[in-house]
């Protein structure tokens, strides 16, 4: 099982990550238990899912976009962006609108590949939990987030660039 | 040493915020642990590829190779000294000068690899994002804030974009690699049309400076011009702007198929036009954010530039008409290797670095100590690298050329070949590169040493020739007016001869083009026959000195020059018969 670190803290994770079935058989849903659904079985059936008790997570893979659900997003605790290979970086522009563009405010979880070397621009983007891949040292892991003291770009956690920044604190 | 300084002078050089400073350390600091846990057995081959390589760190044929970066090809004299010492101490005493005027060391140990960063970080320098799939070394005019024809000071807006591109977080993993170029000039020397995204600073009706933006230009396996995507961005909407082309690309580049992953090809499947529109709905998300720049910020990075201390001077230096009607050699090389400075009483050097017998690009570690202390002398210690793999003294007073090309002359730098056949373009091949089909140095010089006539060699007068080892085209093959290509036939190097390219519009009204195959390979001896015929085909067809090879090819197209070479169609069958029975 992948450890977890949420908001800078190894935690415990009580959810549960349903795979996709690639036959496109539906998904047997737990019965009760948190459960972060595919977001193909979302888009299918909705409304069971808002009617079972407890929380919602989704979760997108690495060649899906936040649009199908921008409009629905306080409907989840956690949305999860995949790397099925750390080498994709396509969710850390999907972390970004869902921040930035479409205002998710709960938890953004990195899940698959996710290695100790990238957590610190993963979390510029806006992730605030990860799910290491099993390998991990969880413990070391923590220390990744203080890699770069600052950047020059705007990114989730820092909205206004370097300069505008630099260039506010030179104004009394 | 002795150094004549000039006094109270700087190079042009952007010189480091603390903030510049500390997250180049901190990149140090964070290779030095990778590698650590790499050599510690922590992390994967693969792993560590991933993160070695936006270190410039390639594990090469022979030894690993590291890629320095020198940003936008500005390097100050105490940089140069400080690569020499690094090649001295931790490789074999010479580095090869790229067309992406960066520096590459060939035999690095991987073990030394971040004390070299380390020691490169304490002049301002580092390796960072020189590979991978990642932004690449902003690369620019290298007549910038020099050129007569200059629009824009494009260091600046070099400076802009490295800041930006720098450990962007959403791009950390791009589908492919990124480059970007910036011209500043009318004249297109930076081959912006050639580039990911091209920039080519314009100025509108009113004055206001802004950039052309051109997309989807690259070589490689998969040759491109780019597109305009915008005919006219205003300058403070640059960030957002490459922020959505950026963006869409990242979201829709293939990832499929690393050979289809470059933005060219996004741009080709998807349609210019849907390309753009895709790009101008990101862009309307962007658009007047915080990323827009201001007037003060462009001001502040200009201001980190240090200036020269120009000195008002004479046009004209009678020393030098003296010398320059007397003494031929010295005549022939300020013709070709000396250009027009914006500043009155100052001329650009070019430092050929393409001596006959010596790899395109080479220097040695003495060479570089040697140039750095004329730099100091004659240049106010800075210096350029174009991406013609040549190294530029941007501002040299014109009583000081006489002097500067005896010193340079004795050192092998003063070959007088600027733009002539000669000055080859030509990347490391299979003498070095792992992922070669041929080598190039020895076609290099065997061509060189075929056109060693220089009376002969201006006659021809300006011709790019570019030889790549393979098809991923870094001695930009596609856009010499010649270009070689190393090809593999069943395990035997041959050689591809394409006709017609151009890097950019350099002169007005001849476009950046890519060259077209003449016809079947050659062996490598065949080669400098070859070019000599084609040689001889333009010199035959051409109606006036003035008109180049380039021109030539593109008034009466290849069909003639091909002719030249294989015969005739009959002449043709039988050349490849003869080919199939040595094959």
């Amino acid at each position: 099982m992948a450890t977890l670190i949420k908001e800078r803290r190894i935690a415990a994770d009580n959810w549960q990550l349903l795979e996709r079935d690639e036959a496109g058989a539906p998904l047997a849903l737990p019965a009760w238990g948190e459960v972060i659904v595919p977001l193909a079985t979302w888009l299918e059936r909705r409304g069971e899912l808002l009617a079972r008790p407890g929380r919602l997570g989704v979760w997108l893979d690495a060649n899906e976009q936040p649009e199908p659900i921008a409009g629905d997003l306080d409907r989840f605790a956690v949305i999860a962006v995949n790397f099925p290979k750390f080498g994709d970086g396509r969710g850390y522009s999907t972390a970004r609108l869902l921040r930035e563009r479409y205002g998710f405010k709960g938890e953004l979880r990195a899940i698959g590949d996710v290695l100790y070397d990238h957590l610190y621009f993963l979390e510029q983007c806006g992730f605030d939990a990860f799910a290491l891949r099993e390998d991990q040292d969880a413990q070391h892991a923590l220390s990744a987030f203080d890699t770069f003291s600052d950047g020059y770009q705007t990114s989730a956690l820092r909205p206004m660039p370097l300069f505008r920044r630099r260039l506010a604190a030179a104004k009394p | 040493m002795h150094h004549l300084e000039r006094t109270g002078s700087l190079p042009i050089m952007y010189i480091y915020e603390e903030i510049d400073q500390k997250l180049v350390d901190e990149r140090v600091a964070q290779f030095r642990d990778q590698t650590r846990r790499f050599l510690a057995g922590k992390l994967s081959e693969e792993e560590f590829r991933a993160l070695r390589l936006r270190n410039g760190l390639y594990i090469q044929r022979y030894a690993p190779m590291l890629r320095i970066a020198i940003p936008y090809g500005l390097l100050s004299a105490k940089q140069l000294r400080k690569l020499a010492h690094i090649t001295r101490k931790y490789d074999r005493g010479y580095g090869h000068f790229s067309t992406r005027q960066n520096l590459q060391i060939n035999w690095p140990q991987l073990k030394d690899v971040p004390d070299i960063l380390g020691e490169l970080a304490t002049v301002q320098m580092h390796a960072i994002q020189t590979s991978g799939n990642s932004f690449r070394n902003v690369t620019t005019d290298h007549f910038a804030d020099v050129a007569r024809d200059e629009i824009v000071d494009s260091f600046a807006w070099c400076e802009i974009i490295r800041q930006w591109s720098t450990f962007h977080p959403e791009f950390s993993y791009l589908p492919r690699k990124f480059k970007i170029a910036v011209n500043g000039a009318e004249s297109d020397r930076a081959a912006v049309a050639v580039h990911d995204i091209g920039l080519h600073a314009v100025r509108d009706a009113s004055g206001e400076v802004g950039f052309k933006v051109l997309v989807g230009g690259g070589l490689g396996r998969t040759p491109m011009v780019g597109y305009v995507i915008r005919e006219f961005l205003p300058w403070k909407h640059l960030l957002t702007y490459l922020e959505a082309i950026l963006r869409v690309y990242n979201l829709l580049g293939r990832r499929d198929n690393i050979h289809k992953a470059r933005i060219k090809i996004l741009v080709k499947e998807r349609g210019q036009d849907r390309f753009r529109k895709e790009v101008d709905a990101e862009w309307a998300q962007l658009k007047d954010g915080p990323s827009t720049l201001t007037a003060e910020e462009v001001a502040r990075i200009e201001n980190r530039f240090a200036r020269p201390a120009y000195t008002a001077l004479p046009a004209t230096d009678p020393r030098l008409d003296a010398a320059l009607a007397s003494n031929r050699a010295f005549a022939s090389w300020h013709a070709r290797n000396v250009s027009p400075h914006k500043r009155t009483g100052y001329a650009a050097v070019t430092l050929s670095l393409k001596k006959t017998g010596v790899p395109p690009g080479d220097v040695t570690a003495d060479q570089m100590d040697a140039i750095a202390d004329l730099a100091d002398r004659y240049s106010y210690g800075e210096l350029r690298v174009s991406h013609e793999q040549n190294l530029i003294f941007a501002d040299v007073q014109l009583t000081d050329l006489y002097a500067l090309w005896q010193q340079a002359r004795a050192l092998g730098l003063a070959t007088p070949n600027l733009g002539l056949l000669t000055n080859i373009v030509c990347c490391p091949g299979g003498d070095f590169c792992s992922l070669a089909n041929a080598k190039s140095i020895p076609v290099a010089e065997a061509i060189q040493r075929r056109f060693d006539d220089l009376d002969y060699l201006h006659d021809i007068g300006e011709l790019d020739l570019n030889i790549s080892g393979c098809m991923n085209a870094c001695g930009h093959h596609h856009v010499g007016h010649i270009g070689i290509l190393g090809v593999d036939k069943n395990g035997e190097e041959w050689y591809q001869i394409e006709i017609g390219g151009n890097q950019g519009e350099i002169r007005p009204g001849v476009t950046a083009s890519l060259g077209k195959a003449i016809g079947p390979s050659f062996a490598r001896a065949e080669v400098p026959d070859v070019i000599e015929r084609l040689i001889e085909c333009y010199l035959g067809r051409r109606e006036s000195d003035a008109e180049r090879f380039i021109d030539v090819v593109r008034r009466i197209g290849i069909e003639p020059f091909k002719e030249s070479v294989y015969g005739n169609a009959d002449q043709r069958a039988a050349h490849r018969r003869g080919q199939l029975a040595a094959a």
